[in-house]
């Protein structure tokens, strides 16, 4: 690949926007998709595509995310580059298709707007849907901005599409924040997101139905489903390094580099960290600006991968600090605390026992503030110092 | 490990509580661009309307019914299944 | 870094115009963020939306709490006690109304005063007053130029409804009365 950064073309465009722009410039062949808040915007954009020649889908009208998702896994695993995109309830709609999606191995890319799970039918932005989708053998990536998006989305198909990967891939951001946020953003052409994509038809290619040329699954073979997980995992474990390479790869062609699984700002002296992930991380950086001007060594590491979980990067990140806060925009039913927070205080062995604290805040669109964070880094500050802390902090219930 | 006091102003455990009236709650009167003006001459008391209406905001009056202005949306409804046309709706100022 | 809140009703254009004034300072080459708060997502009921400019790229992703600029498309909000709240010192308001000239909180400096809803009529034949605002915006901040907000207008109008559009901007600037307060 040349190492020359590509012409570029600026547009002020919302979130949704963005994806549909991205995913139409990857070609997809089969797309299949559904309304519902906040992502409506992304079926009307693409579909406006369509109906006016510019992409050259078919497009698949279903009636509901089951069978979006059931569509969508049957044409990928015939070839096809297929892409759909959803929330909440949709999601929801679609579990048991997911699940066979990624057991079966099949590459797709979707767009999951996060908003709040059903249950309290708050119809407003949270990341409670993505963590209620873990452990299903999806990969999680999560973005910040609408220029993330766009990249993002473009590199999504190169990772789930990856030979050496073959997985499901969930691309999530927030609803109202990040779907609604209009903002200028450059976006790469069409013929350049060709050639970073056409690496995936170089070498080995993945099975897939062809007609006259049967294929047999497992189905039945108990014995062997033991190692398709574990093949399964390791495959998970690969797209980390596979993800660092696709970013660095990207940022060559396009000029914009995120630093692939996590994204560290100001950490190379910091005392005390907060973890984040989504759009409150721009928040968070603007408040680390301000608090490195006071001489606090604050910094922030953004999570950008969430499955597989960074494990090894984070770890290298948090070693050495003084304290580390975790913001999650969800709840972990089941430990009292964030979810992010519970999965990086399980780095202990590897960061050292260090006082680490769960912030949950911005459930059901509550806005994340810089107030909030500043209070944040405050905690953070004070249990550095080797004061009594509170593990987990619901910051709008308490004073 | 200390535990922070913490405010919590929602008198419920859980999402459900009383609806003891009914579906007026928040101060929608203020969503409305044009209002309904119902003739209570032309009025036959037959509660259509109330019937209709989405939030049920049509008062009792006895004899007529009256829009409860706090909450009318406006919709328009009302006007619509009246079967003696007596309500019509008229601009907000 | 300046901050514009726009408070308005559903369909009315409030997020339309914060688009609309972000597509415009793009066009002049600052880096902008503009977002909607939506209580219900229905006509009438009271939105906000955000737009936020600046030389260098903007980070945060949260509402504006402290605008240096209040657009407001619906006099009727007005009567909230609360719509005023964060203005910064020296504030700017930009008001669809056919008469206001009362300094409504005492950071308000300089007001922009336009009987949007008229000439949208007029123009555009609805009521949809945000292009109007939005020419009086760019004459009362002196933030964007007139011909950016026009030429931002062909991203989101195309026709006839652009043209007539246009003419709303172009009214918008020229006929804003702005008043000023020490």
């Amino acid at each position: 690949m040349v190492k020359q950064l590509r012409k570029q073309e600026t547009r002020v465009l919302t979130g949704n926007a963005c994806s549909a722009y991205a995913v139409r410039m990857c070609r997809p062949d089969v797309v299949a998709l559904y309304p519902i808040t906040p992502q409506s915007e992304i079926v009307e954009q693409l579909t406006r595509f369509k109906a006016d020649g510019l992409l050259e889908a078919e497009m698949i009208e279903v009636e509901g995310e089951n069978s979006a998702m059931n569509s969508i896994t049957a044409a990928s695993t015939a070839g096809a580059r297929v892409y759909t995109a959803t929330a909440s309830y949709g999601l929801a709609f679609m579990y048991d298709a997911m699940m066979q999606t990624s057991g079966y191995r099949v590459p797709v890319v979707m767009t999951n707007v996060n908003r709040e799970i059903p249950g309290i039918h708050a119809v407003s932005t949270s990341q409670q849907d993505l963590i209620s989708v873990r452990d299903i053998g999806w990969l999680q990536l999560i973005v910040e901005d609408d220029q993330e998006i766009v990249d993002v989305t473009i590199q999504s198909f190169r990772l789930a599409e990856d030979y050496d990967i073959q997985l499901p891939l969930m691309l999530n951001y927030d609803g109202y924040y990040v779907s609604y946020s209009a903002e200028a953003v450059k976006l790469p052409m069409m013929e350049d997101v060709d050639e970073f994509l056409s690496v995936l038809k170089k070498g080995p290619q993945r099975m897939t139905l062809v007609p006259g040329k049967p294929l047999g699954t497992a189905h039945g073979m108990l014995e062997v489903y033991t190692e398709l997980r574990y093949k399964h995992l390791a495959a998970m474990e690969r797209a980390k390094a596979k993800f660092d390479q696709i970013d660095q790869e990207y940022g060559d062609m396009f000029g914009r580099y995120y630093g692939g699984q996590i994204e560290e700002y100001r950490t190379d002296d910091a005392d005390i960290i907060l973890v984040t992930s989504g759009s409150a991380t721009g928040t968070a950086k603007t408040v680390v600006d301000v608090l490195r001007e006071q001489g606090m060594k604050a910094g922030v590491v953004k999570i950008r991968m969430y499955r597989p979980f960074p494990r090894e990067r984070l770890s290298k990140a948090l070693k050495g600090r003084k304290a580390i806060g975790v913001l999650d925009r969800s709840v972990h039913f089941g430990w009292n605390c964030g979810p992010m927070y519970q999965e990086v205080r399980a780095l202990t062995p590897e960061i050292g026992n260090v006082p680490m604290m769960s912030f949950i805040d911005g459930i059901a669109n509550l806005d994340i503030t810089r107030q909030h964070i500043e209070r944040m880094f405050k905690d953070i500050y004070s249990a550095s110092l080797g004061n009594e802390y509170q593990e987990t902090t619901w910051i709008t219930l308490e004073e | 490990m200390a535990v922070k006091k913490k405010k919590l102003s929602y008198p419920y455990e859980s999402c459900w509580s009383d609806a003891d009236q009914l579906l007026l709650y928040m101060e929608t009167g203020t969503w409305r661009t044009s209002r309904p003006k119902l003739d209570k001459e032309k009025c036959t008391y037959c509660g259509i309307c109330a019937m209709y209406c989405p939030p049920q905001c049509m008062k009792d009056k006895g004899d007529h019914f009256e829009p409860n202005l706090e909450f009318c949306k406006g919709c328009g409804i009302c006007v619509k299944e009246c079967p003696r046309k007596a309500i019509v709706m008229v601009p907000e100022e | 870094m300046k901050e514009i809140r726009i408070h308005g009703r559903g369909g009315q254009g409030a997020v339309t115009a914060a688009r609309m004034l972000a597509s415009a300072f793009v066009i002049e080459g600052k880096y902008v963020a503009s977002f909607p708060m939506y209580g219900f997502e229905r006509r009438g009921a009271p939105v906000q939306a955000f737009t936020r400019m600046d030389d260098k790229p903007i980070r945060e992703k949260t509402q504006v709490y402290e605008p240096d600029c209040m657009v407001v498309i619906d006099p009727t909000l007005l009567k909230l006690s609360t719509l005023f709240s964060g203005l910064k010192p020296e504030g700017i308001l930009v008001v669809n109304s056919p008469k206001f000239d009362t300094q409504v909180d005492k950071n308000l400096k300089v007001a922009g005063v336009i009987d949007a809803t008229k000439i949208a009529v007029e123009e555009i034949g609805r009521d949809i007053p945000n292009t109007c605002l939005c020419g009086a915006f760019a004459a009362t901040t002196q933030w964007v130029q007139l011909d950016s907000i026009i030429k931002a207008l062909s991203e989101y109008l195309s026709g006839d409804m652009l043209e007539r559009n246009i003419r709303s901007v172009e009214r918008g600037y020229r006929e804003v009365k702005v008043i000023k307060w020490q």
